[in-house]
């Protein structure tokens, strides 16, 4: 085995704070984002619904490049001075989760409320109630969708490279950290690493699995 | 608002066609306060159809459909033929729905135990909707819509997936609604049903209104050939 950075388990708890940090921030904004868009009516709505779901696709360098000349000292948000910062992890990260949230939170509502509509719109609920009621009715598909943004969140490495820069003890996470090793050559401990990695990846997803299960069998 | 202004309903010429089909096709007709009326036919003749557009559900591609002289609508509830439930307790169900409406507090929990002990569910009151059986999901939107206080309560099959001892509880709570001052509107298969609880039949035939007589009437001697044949169907 081969040796482990001393701080591995910094690398580890800044891996997951960042990542479920962008999560949470994504879910806030995507999930009723993604819900008024399937049960609004506006001019633009099926273009909408094609970038949503064109985002799904968004190059992470980009991403990272565009916060990163956001951040950056002359950029607009520069005065901030959280380039370099988990901050702008966060940041990066938050918005490559938040296509992927709203985008299929918005199929999911949308699917529910071809259902729901006729019962609901004759109990009076208008549609913007409906988009609480079908948020929480669907919360199971969507618990899916909370995983699906958290796996982009910690998977990602180029965006965070950029915007983060790797520092060791300040910004390096997971993923850098396995790029850095792969790059120095030492490829086992790279390898390591990225079993660590998915290890937390799939913990986060137990946890969130057994959560549902335990509150399906107590809701049905 | 008293009710003589909101009522009668009024359906005139209504067409409606859903996904290239004519559903209802040039349907008039009257619903007055207090009104109990059966809407018959065959499957895909238009029943639930009707139902939707009179509640309001589905905009009439011609024709119009206005409530009474003042413009205003009545309190209106509809238990659909497959009503959908909400993913929480039997109980709560009904309580959102009052929420939604404006029932705040202890009134609202008052109501709803009131209406699911109506429909004799009270029992199941803290079990999820979503796995009561379908008779008692039926019984549990016909609480839900009650709970509302509609002045006019459309009901599309409602005694399609019970028990006969169900169907009779429901068939009396339906009479009991419309004694305290309810109109009623219902789409059924159960002619039993439309004889005893119905003034007035509605029949529809291919989206259209073959016949719109009394109920005896209808039974005995039904003015349309449709309705002859239709009721010459009937299992014995
Ligand atoms: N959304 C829709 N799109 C296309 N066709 C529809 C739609 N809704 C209803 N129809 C058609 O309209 C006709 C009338 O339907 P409706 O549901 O009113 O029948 P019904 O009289 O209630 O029948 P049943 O006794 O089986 O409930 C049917 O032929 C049905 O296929
Ligand atoms: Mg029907």
């Amino acid at each position: 085995m081969p040796e482990f950075p001393q701080d591995l388990w910094r690398i580890v708890a800044l891996s997951l704070e960042v990542s479920l940090a962008a999560t949470l921030i994504a879910c806030a904004l995507g999930l009723p984002l993604g819900a008024l868009v399937a049960v609004g009516r506006f001019p633009g709505r099926r273009g909408v619904i094609i970038v949503l779901n064109a985002l799904l696709g968004l190059p992470s360098v980009v991403v990272g490049l565009a916060v990163y000349l956001l951040l950056s000292r002359a950029g607009p948000l520069g005065e901030l001075g959280i380039l370099f910062t988990p901050a702008a992890i966060v940041i990066a990260q938050t918005l490559l989760v938040l296509p992927i949230v709203a985008a299929l939170a918005r199929q999911i509502v949308e699917d529910a409320w071809t259902d729901y509509r006729e019962q609901l719109t004759s109990l009076g609920v208008s549609r913007a109630r409906a988009v609480p009621t079908l948020l929480r009715d669907t919360r199971y598909s969507l618990l899916t969708v909370v995983l699906a943004g958290f796996g982009r969140a910690a998977s990602e490495v180029g965006a965070v490279m950029i915007v983060g820069g790797n520092i060791d003890g300040v910004t390096r996470v997971m993923t850098t950290a396995i790029a850095l090793e792969t790059s120095k050559g030492d490829l086992p401990l790279a390898l390591w690493l990225g079993a660590v990695l998915i290890g937390t990846v799939l913990a986060v997803n137990t946890a969130a699995y057994a959560i549902r299960e335990w509150s399906l069998k107590r809701h049905g | 608002m008293a009710e003589a202004e909101m009522f009668p309903l009024r359906a005139r010429g209504v067409s409606v066609s859903l996904g290239g089909h004519r559903a209802l096709d040039d349907v008039s007709l009257e619903i007055g306060a207090r009104a109990r009326t059966a809407v018959l036919g065959a499957n895909g003749a238009g029943k639930s159809v009707l139902l939707r557009v009179l509640h309001g559900l589905i905009a009439p591609d011609a024709g119009s459909v206005a409530w009474g002289e003042s413009g205003r609508r009545p309190a209106q509830a509809m238990v659909f033929q497959r009503p959908v439930l909400l993913r929480r307790p039997a109980l709560a169900n009904i309580e959102y729905a009052l929420a939604v409406n404006g029932v705040r507090g202890d009134e609202r929990r008052d109501r709803a135990l009131e209406a699911i002990g109506r429909v004799g569910l009270s029992h199941l009151a803290g079990r999820q909707a979503r796995v009561l059986s379908g008779g008692e999901q039926q019984r549990l939107a016909l609480a839900r819509a009650w709970a509302l206080r509609p002045q006019i309560l459309f009901l599309d099959e409602p005694t399609a997936s019970l028990d006969p001892n169900a169907a009779a509880e429901i068939e009396r709570l339906i009479g009991g609604i419309h004694a305290a001052g309810t109109a009623i509107v219902f789409a059924t298969h159960h002619l039993g049903l439309a004889r005893r609880l119905a003034d007035e039949v509605v029949f529809l035939e291919q989206g259209r209104v073959a016949e719109r007589t009394e109920t005896d009437r209808f039974f005995s001697s039904p003015a349309s050939a449709e309705a002859q044949r239709y009721l010459q169907g009937e299992l014995p």
